[in-house]
């Protein structure tokens, strides 16, 4: 019966452009805010991704970039802190022909909405999410947040915070999470790419965004997507090509037994074939988490790209083919049977 | 040799079974109402189990109790004081011999009466001996002698073979009832078909506690209950949590919705989960979640996508779950949050009932964020009022809030199994025309359009910031706020015209009322029933709508001189019915975990009505 | 000598460690057993009285323990248990505090507080009781279920992927993971004593036995006839070598761990991998905790990983002393009036 109220999309195939991705709300984050560079990314390959707008689904929580599902002409639910994920769960399984799209902060996914998050990861259940990790709270107007570097001074912690920050991707690897990846709010195409990546991937799709806070945390990743510092402080991974960055692509890392090494390859030491060859797909999650754990190291680049993709059946497709199969098993179900089961008598 | 004995004709009893958590006498019980279901007699239940899973043996903490109280004509509880005790240990008398009658009969496994056990349950001297169980009837019976006699050869250990007493202990219960012993025998059959020695060691055990009845001089009377004059038709014994369960399957063949339940265990309330579980074939989708609030969040989500959405809890849990319910009150969404109250606050007494929760239901969110909140009276009533809330959510696209509690989900009584075909079908229309369709459009219950994902052309924006009227876009005006607060109040305000009015039963023009709520309703029932037979004229009326509350329930509450109002908490209907209507209340509380005593009822009616 | 006798009066004893409540697990549960190893194994720690030791606990059968210890302790609401430590312990850091959680309890409905705790290394002891069932609300699956898994909710197997606990607790940062077995006392009590001894949000799993709802689940590692041959004992500094007579080892195959026979000529121990415990990268550790995803390999047991980091309660007391340091001590009536003050006459 379902399906009566549902109207399909009869019509001859759409072609979409970006601005049929826009809704008709004025953006209202902070000029100069990296959401807007998301947003329009986002749009700009929504058309690309083949998902009619109708079955696109938004969902997030409380935050800054929460806001985002009322600039996206698709439907979408601006909800309740940190529990886009669980929601975003209940869509995709009570109509898994949804694609289901969670937009994040790192107050709202990983701080209240850990929980979720995680659990999320664990069962695979395909929804992307999006998480806008601009290292600080800005909604409230600027407290460190789980993603804030050791130290940092704000208005809840005036002489530094004490507390360490999450690294997102090892807590998304650890959490079993099935395409762990990373982008920058200022580097569109590499952005768009790994967005139509996480639109293909069956599964929970985690992207770490890069996200520019211009009033609360301004230049937070500078140092990775300006263009002077940029190429010596990321590592753009692709798959099956060795691990080479720098400004004149003369650096790369190295594998030294389990531990990475960053060498120069233009010193006749170390050549291109010397070089750490990246694996996406890669089934032990301990390469991923090797370079997931990059910043963590003194003269290291911060990873960029898809970490780690790895092919597992999703929540959603076991949980409907259960269903499918107990119907097979038990027949449809049978109100009349239902009901009359169990030790019956009648009274006459 | 044969003992003749003599049949004695009773009209009704009450029985309870106890023993250690590990005794199996949940499972006893159990298959006692099932027979009695079966003889055609009325009955109710009353499940007592501890909170520890399986304390150490022989402790007073580790009992478990079924009881189960059945008649020749129509009853309401499960009793009050049981006639018949059925004590597998010492603990297990201790802990029950003050509930029981005077004169009860207590069936004692001698066996289980020896020094250790006596002191595990904290007897300092053996009550068997010393003199204090004088007034009762005992009935000493070596009963796991008895069944391990019986089972000498069945090829089972000892620790197996003690396992097996309980179905012994039935045996000789159902003898001395003259129940059938037949249901019993085939569902052993089917319960240990992978297992056939224990399955013919329980049939064994069943049978030679029959015998055992038959046989021994120990009991001399053998009673009969006749079967109760039912409305005609074909019956079930049901429990309030499967009624719920079944209830919300019917509604979702009814409504043509998946029914979609996110949930996270919880005593009292993790049965109904188990249930829906099973039921897979009618498409119905559980989901066990991390915790309560991505139970109810992915409700929500599921709401959103056009699932009969639910998600089922207790107190605990719905203090968790309230700010969900407060972005489902905002977005207009039909859920249907079950609570299967328990003894709060906090964790508080998870398997005992207590009603409780009615203010966190009514009132227990920020903001004004009404729902409307439902109860059921009896374990039974647990399947329409699930029917019911899927009608009201649906339609007014609004949280229903169903407040069962630990007694009605765990107890059990008789059910006139409904013909589907005489269920009304729960009409449910999404949204599919384009033209002139905005999110917050209000239809003439001043329930906007369900537009669920998928549908092209309708793609629109949902979310907990205060919306605009129709266009649902956000909005911080002031004047747009009030509106939108008083809007969503008269919503759920205007259902009191689509329910049915509070009836009032008994004498209409009696002096007093009582008035009631929830799984009280067969304590008060019986009560007022005791005192109208002694010739004083009582009226009765019971809310299964606590918001809206009925349209004419202040004309009716108006009509009385004095109404009482039992509740298993500090008064809060009470308190709500004051404030709502202005009238005096005489609130009669108990919060103990236990229900009403009928006679604890009856003694506040009869010291009232002598002020009167 | 008077000295002597002092120190034997005074020597505490695990019944010191016991209450007067009785126990009220299933007979046979596992969790006994931990009670015992912890009650055995305190009366050990170095520098810990006895008053300063603090259990806290959310729900679930194991989230009893503090009534059974002989401390202080609270049993608090379901899965936050990190969350009323972490207050206890910034309070008073002088304290000793430990959790002792459920599957249930610390993964599902506490994954969260769990996580921060091990991210923000705060000081506490954190024992996962791990018996992969709901085990009071009469066995459900849990996040630790292995998928499949038929109980109560799930009638036609669960759908759900477990958490591999240790890479859970390894991917949020925490700096001492270990695991242990309810049946196996010695190698219990010597993680517990190591833990006590880490200064940070310190995790044990320990795989134990519902012998109610979920019996057997860990037998393959706790039975004698199998153990040696699915149990992978990790030692700092030694070679990781397990079957009955050490005639197994793990070598590192590239990038991928692999089983090979030892002694027989093909390998010998200088060839298998050494473990270190005090690796920084956690990247052997993330090896170890998925090891056991095959099959064919066994299940390690012991520190995954402890590594030396500032501790959270540590750094706020620190932060007090600096800052106090620096401004000198509070002023009450300085900060009242503070701001624009005007005097009416």
């Amino acid at each position: 019966m379902i399906n009566e109220n549902r109207k399909e999309n009869t019509e001859a195939e759409i072609k979409y452009t970006a601005k049929d991705f826009a809704s008709s709300q004025d953006v209202r984050w902070c000029p100069g805010c990296g959401d807007y560079a998301i947003l329009a990314a986002m749009q700009r390959i929504a058309p690309e991704l083949g998902i009619k707008r109708e079955k696109m689904v938004w969902v997030s929580g409380i935050g800054c970039s929460s806001r985002f599902p009322y600039y996206m002409e698709t439907f979408g639910m601006h909800s309740i802190h940190g529990r886009a994920p669980a929601i975003a769960t209940g869509v995709k399984i009570n109509n898994p022909d949804l694609s289901v799209w969670v937009a994040s902060g790192d107050g709202d996914l990983l701080s209240i909405g850990g929980n979720h998050f995680i659990h999320a990861c664990r069962r695979n259940i395909d929804i992307k999410i999006l998480l806008f990790n601009n290292k600080i709270y800005g909604l409230t107007k600027g407290q460190y947040s789980p993603t804030s570097e050791r130290g940092k001074k704000t208005k809840s912690t005036p002489y530094g915070s004490v507390d360490f920050p999450f690294n997102p991707l090892t807590l998304g690897i650890g959490a079993g999470a099935t395409f762990v990846a990373r982008s920058l709010d200022r580097d569109p195409k590499h952005l768009q790419s790994i967005i139509k990546r996480a639109a293909i991937h069956k599964g929970t799709s985690l992207i770490e965004i890069y996200q520019n806070c211009n009033i609360f945390n301004d230049g937070a990743f500078e140092l990775y997507t300006e263009k002077e510092t940029k190429a010596d402080n990321i590592i753009i991974l692709e798959h099956g090509k060795p691990m080479v960055f720098g400004k004149n692509m003369d650096k790369g890392i190295v594998l030294e037994g389990l531990t990475p090494k960053v060498v120069r390859i233009d010193e006749g030491k170390y050549s291109i074939n010397d070089l750490w060859v990246h694996d996406e797909f890669d089934k032990s999650p301990a390469g991923a988490n090797l370079l997931a754990e990059f910043q963590e190291i003194e003269g290291f680049p911060h990873p960029i790209g898809v970490i780690r993709e790895i092919n597992k059946t999703t929540y959603n497709e076991e949980f409907h083919s259960q269903i499918n199969k107990v119907k097979m098993q038990k027949g449809e179900g049978d109100l009349k049977k239902l009901l009359n089961s169990g030790n019956m008598w009648t009274v006459n | 040799m044969k003992v003749e004995k003599e049949i004695l004709e009773l009209s009704d009893v009450t029985v309870r079974f106890a023993g250690d958590s590990g005794d199996g006498m949940q499972l006893t019980g159990m298959q006692f109402t099932n027979t009695t279901a079966l003889v055609g007699n009325d009955l109710s239940t009353l499940p007592d189990y501890p909170a520890e899973i399986r304390a150490p043996i022989g402790t007073t903490y580790g009992v478990s109790g079924y009881q189960l109280h059945f008649s020749s004509s129509d009853i309401q509880t499960p009793g009050d004081s049981p006639d018949v005790l059925v004590a597998m240990n010492p603990a297990a008398l201790k802990v029950n011999i003050k509930d029981l009658k005077h004169n009860a009969y207590i069936i004692i496994n001698i066996n289980a009466f020896d020094a250790r056990n006596l002191k595990l349950a904290g007897y300092e001297t053996n009550p068997l001996e010393d003199g204090s169980l004088e007034g009762y009837n005992i009935i000493q019976v070596p009963l796991s002698k008895q069944t391990s006699m019986a089972l000498e050869d069945s090829g089972l250990s000892a620790k197996e073979i003690a396992r097996c007493k309980n179905f012994f202990a039935l045996g000789m219960m159902y003898w001395l009832y003259s129940r059938p012993y037949e249901p019993t025998m085939k569902w052993i059959k089917d319960k240990f078909k992978d297992a056939p020695l224990i399955a013919s060691a329980n049939e064994k055990a069943l049978m030679a506690g029959y015998y055992f009845g038959e046989n021994t001089e120990l009991f001399t009377t053998r009673y009969q209950v006749e079967a109760a004059k039912l409305p005609k038709g074909v019956y079930r014994n049901i429990s309030g949590n499967e009624a719920l369960a079944i209830g919300f399957v019917t509604a979702s063949v009814k409504s043509g919705l998946p029914l979609f339940l996110g949930s996270y265990p919880i005593t009292p309330a993790s049965d109904i989960l188990h249930e829906l579980s099973k039921h897979k074939n009618f498409g119905v989708r559980t989901f066990q979640a991390e915790d309560e609030i991505a139970a109810i969040t992915a409700s929500i989500g599921a709401a959103f996508t056009g699932a009969l959405a639910i998600t089922t809890t207790s107190g605990p849990g719905v203090a968790l779950k309230t700010e969900a319910i407060g972005l489902a009150v905002m977005t207009e969404l039909p859920i249907i949050i079950i609570d299967v109250q328990r003894g709060g606050p906090s964790t508080g007494l998870p398997t005992k009932t207590e009603q409780s929760d009615l203010q966190q239901a009514i009132n227990g969110r920020n903001g004004e964020a009404p729902v409307v909140v439902i109860a059921p009276s009896t374990p039974a009533e647990c399947f329409n009022m699930a029917l019911e809330a899927a009608r009201l959510a649906t339609k007014y696209m609004v949280p229903v809030l169903y407040l069962s509690d630990g007694y009605i989900a765990n107890g059990s009584e008789p059910w006139l199994i409904p013909n589907p075909d005489d269920i009304p079908e729960i009409k449910v229309k999404f949204r599919n025309e384009k033209e002139g369709f905005a999110p917050y459009l209000r239809d003439e219950n001043l329930s906007r359009p369900w537009a669920i994902p998928g549908t092209a052309g309708l793609e629109h924006r949902l979310g907990g910031l205060e919306k605009a009227n129709i266009t649902g876009n956000v909005s911080y005006d002031p004047e747009n706020h009030e509106f939108m607060v008083r809007l969503r109040a008269q919503k759920v305000k205007n259902i009191e015209k689509d329910i049915p009015e509070l009836e009032v039963t008994g004498d209409n023009d009696a002096n007093l009322l009582v008035i009631g709520w929830g799984g009280t309703f067969g304590s008060i029932t019986e009560a007022v029933a005791r005192v109208r037979n002694s010739g004083k004229k009582v009226a009765q009326a019971h809310l299964r709508y606590l918001n809206p509350f009925p349209r004419n329930t202040g004309e009716v509450l108006k009509r009385y001189k004095h109404i009482i109002c039992p509740e298993l908490n500090m008064g809060q209907l009470a308190r709500f019915l004051k404030a709502e209507y202005l009238v005096d209340i005489d609130s009669f509380t108990k919060i103990q975990g236990l229900p009403f005593k009928s006679s604890e009822i009856e003694t506040k009616i009869e010291n009232a009505l002598k002020g009167l | 000598m008077s000295e002597q006798i002092e120190v034997k009066d005074l020597k505490i004893t695990a019944k010191d460690f016991v209450t007067d409540q009785d126990v009220r697990w299933c007979p046979g549960c596992g969790d006994y057993s931990i009670l015992a190893q912890v009650q055995r194994s305190f009366p050990d720690l170095v520098g810990i009285k006895k008053e300063n030791i603090v259990w806290i606990s959310g729900i679930g059968c194991s989230s009893r323990f503090p009534y059974y210890m002989n401390t202080y302790g609270f049993h608090g609401i379901h899965g936050r248990a990190p969350a009323i430590a972490t207050g206890v312990k910034v309070s008073h850091p002088e304290l000793s505090v430990w959790v002792a959680a459920g599957d249930g309890d610390l993964l599902s409905i506490g994954g969260n507080h769990f996580i921060h705790t091990c991210r923000k290394n705060v000081d506490l002891k954190i024992l996962l009781f791990n018996n992969r069932i709901y085990g009071l609300t009469k066995g459900q699956y849990s996040p630790t279920s292995e998928k499949g898994k038929i109980t109560k909710t799930s009638p036609y197997g669960s759908v759900d992927y477990p958490f591999n606990p240790i890479s859970l607790a390894l991917g949020s940062g925490a700096t001492f993971v270990a695991r242990s077995l309810d049946r196996d006392a010695k190698h219990l009590q010597e993680m517990i004593k190591r833990a006590a001894a880490h200064k940070g949000a310190a995790f044990i799993e320990i795989f134990q036995n519902c012998s109610i709802f979920n019996d057997g689940a860990f037998d393959i590692l706790t039975d004698k006839k199998t153990k040696d041959d699915n149990v992978l004992v990790l030692e700092h500094g030694k070679p990781m070598l397990f079957g009955a007579n050490k005639n197994k080892g793990i070598i590192m195959d590239g990038a991928k761990p692999k089983v090979v026979e030892v002694g027989n000529g093909s390998h010998r121990e200088e060839d298998i991998l050494v473990h270190d415990e005090f690796d920084e990268s956690p990247v052997l550790a993330t090896l170890l905790a998925h090891l056991s995803d095959d099959p064919a390999m066994p299940t390690p047991i012991g520190i995954f990983r402890q590594i030396s980091k500032a501790t959270y309660d540590g750094e706020v007391e620190a932060q007090i002393h600096t800052v106090t340091d620096k401004k000198g001590k509070g002023d009450l009536e300085k900060v009242l009036f503070a701001g624009n003050t005007w005097e009416v006459n």
